[in-house]
């Protein structure tokens, strides 16, 4: 065991063993970070039996594995009768259904229909039970919005979950509230109305459309801010500011410690 | 102490050499002869002297030759970067965030730039140019000797004589009677950190008939506004939403579930109070039990009502009783009810202080 003894003596081996530990921990905190894909906005058209026919075929082919031949849902997915059309808008724009895999959260991904073939599959799951429907353009452009109404809103009933900066937050066993850095005007709309998984409901009789756009122009807006000191560490706030400060800092002042009180060779 | 010697440590000689301490003012060195400043205490000049004297130039004087000139480059640089913060500070406009954004950056690079630039410059002027030699330096008592202290009684005791503060009593007295009020101002002004409390931390605003508003838009609420499972929304009082002193306690959430969800409470088990919820409609204080923030993480997969602080957790269905975290007690439910109109109200106050524990709460 002499060698680990050698190598440990080795002047670099105290460099070595404190990068190692400051690149570990940056690792973690980018595995942490993760990154979604933007997804399309919705206009919602006229119902043609066609439609409907070309939804049920989509909802045939990939929906009904899990949520059964008739959207009555299974004991591994919820039913979809009355969940409306506005929450299948929601789920496949942002690409989190059709779900490859079942876990704690349906992550943001890659979006696997066009946006014609999302609407006829919306209509469809409609057509079983009534429910929310997409949102017009009209309904969730931010023109003219009280801006701080929407903030006051914001950070009673949303910063909790997705944090003050819209960065998103851990929930219990898994869960997490995702970022809103990458959702268009008509998915945030969505969600409110719909309360996908873990998400409460925000109605239109509690939060009026009105209100509900001028939350989603207090986030789009949140997004323009600037970072102070050019980083935005995630935006997640001052725990990984402090982390990276406290690592950073001392990891520097560490160097500078060994440098400074470093043996000087014979000469 | 007319009569003291000048202060430079030199012992009086009519008195004979040591036999009499000298006299010297209180604070200044002590004799010279009586130790060396950083060196060994009195009687050990026995000792053998370590070796003190340093090499006349550094041990590699080529080397010492080229950090010469790195140290030099380090200062000029901290240099530049000292003008570099006063022209950005004369220069840089902060009329805007973005314009403060950049002025800090260049404020905050510039002073780091300075200070680094001469620390290195300093470090590499150690290591590389002054001679490399180690020294031991001595320690000696801390205690002064005793003919020191025995001249240090004296004197004192000489200048409390002359001062007259024994023999006048009258100064005496009414120095003490001057002092006596000055040391108890401070615990005077403790005073302000009242009034108590009393029962304030009892009591919210909410009475039999307030109607809860949302907060944010401050509009009223139809119970058949909020007739879908799984909506949460935070309420405030009617009337006292711009009151942040009241919202600090009053401040409440309300969470609506499906029939059958709740967890009646009963004798044997803990649970919702139905009497105090309307159309299976839940209120509870939106403080945290534990530290008091806002609890408002609600889960309607689960039912869970989360604190971001410590992570308390609170299930929703049965009287938000702790399952997990530091929150040592259920959520204050809140009994509610609709008036004439439909809207939600409260029928009564809380029944139990809302937010975190406190001595008397028992």
């Amino acid at each position: 065991m002499s060698w680990i003894t050698a190598l440990r003596r080795r002047t670099v081996a105290g460099y070595a063993v404190v990068l190692l530990g400051l690149v570990t921990v940056g690792m973690a905190y980018g595995a942490l970070t993760g990154q979604g894909s933007p997804a399309s906005a919705a206009i919602p058209g006229t119902v043609s039996p066609q439609t409907l026919a070309q939804g049920k075929e989509l909802f045939t082919v990939t929906c009904a594995t899990c949520h059964g031949m008739d959207a009555q849902g299974t004991s591994q997915a919820p039913s979809l009768v009355g969940v409306g059309a506005a929450a299948v808008d929601f789920q496949v724009s942002t690409g989190r259904m059709p779900g490859k895999v079942t876990g704690p959260e349906m992550e943001r991904g890659p979006v696997t229909f066009t946006t014609q073939q999302i609407h006829a599959l919306a209509d469809y799951v409609a057509s079983l039970g009534g429910g929310p429907a997409i949102p017009s353009a009209a309904e969730v452009s931010t023109t003219g919005a009280n801006t701080a109404l929407g903030q006051s809103l914001f950070i009673t009933d949303c910063a909790q979950c997705h944090n003050f900066d819209g960065a998103g937050g851990a929930l219990t066993y898994g869960k997490f509230a995702p970022a809103l850095t990458d959702s268009t005007n008509t998915q945030i709309f969505e969600a409110m109305l719909t309360g996908p998984e873990a998400m409460p409901v925000f109605p239109n009789t509690t939060i009026t459309p009105a209100q509900k756009r001028d939350i989603i122009d207090y986030i789009t807006r949140l997004r323009a801010e600037p970072n102070p000191g050019g980083f935005s560490l995630g935006r997640i706030g001052p725990v990984t500011e402090g982390i990276v400060g406290f690592l950073g800092g001392i990891g520097a002042l560490v160097f500078l410690a060994m440098w400074i009180t470093m043996k000087r060779r014979e000469s | 102490m007319s009569e003291t010697q000048p202060s430079h440590g030199l012992a009086p000689e009519e008195d004979g050499g040591q036999s009499r301490a000298p006299h010297r003012v209180i604070g200044t060195p002590p004799p010279a002869q009586a130790r060396t400043l950083l060196g060994e205490a009195p009687g050990s000049v026995a000792e053998p002297e370590a070796p003190r004297e340093l090499p006349a130039g550094p041990d590699n004087p080529a080397k010492a030759e080229t950090a010469e000139k790195v140290v030099a480059a380090c200062f000029i640089l901290s240099m530049l970067a000292s003008f570099g913060f006063i022209a950005a500070y004369v220069g840089l406009e902060v009329h805007s965030v973005d314009a403060t954004l950049r002025s800090n950056l260049a404020l905050g690079l510039s002073m780091s730039v300075a200070f680094m630039a001469m620390g290195v410059g300093a470090t590499i002027w150690v290591r590389s140019i002054m001679p490399d030699v180690e020294q031991v330096e001595q320690r000696h008592p801390l205690a002064a000797s005793d003919e020191e202290r025995e001249a240090f009684a004296k004197t004192f005791n000489e200048g409390a004589e002359a001062s007259g503060f024994t023999k006048r009593p009258l100064l005496r007295r009414t120095l003490i009677a001057a002092s006596v009020p000055l040391a108890v101002a401070p615990l005077v002004v403790l005073r302000d950190m009242g009034p108590l409390p009393g029962t304030s931390l009892r009591h919210t605003v909410w009475r039999k008939g307030t109607r809860m508003v949302v907060y944010g838009p401050n509009t009223p609420l139809r119970a058949a506004d909020f007739s879908i499972p799984g909506q949460m929304i935070t309420v405030a009082p009617e009337g006292f939403t711009e009151n942040q002193d009241v919202l600090a306690k009053a401040v409440t959430i309300i969470i609506k579930f499906a029939p059958g969800q709740l967890v009646p409470n009963t004798p044997s088990t803990p649970g919702t109070i139905m009497n105090w919820t309307v159309d299976d409609i839940v209120a509870y204080s939106k403080i945290c039990t534990h530290v008091g923030c806002p609890v408002a993480l609600y889960e309607q997969t689960t039912h869970h009502i989360l604190c971001p602080c410590h992570q308390s957790t609170f299930d929703a269905t049965a009287g938000a009783q702790v399952l997990f975290g530091p929150a040592p007690r259920p959520l204050p439910q809140l009994p509610i009810g609709v008036d004439s109109n439909g809207f939600l109200i409260a029928t009564s106050d809380f029944h139990e202080p809302v937010g975190p524990a406190f001595w008397e709460m028992g």
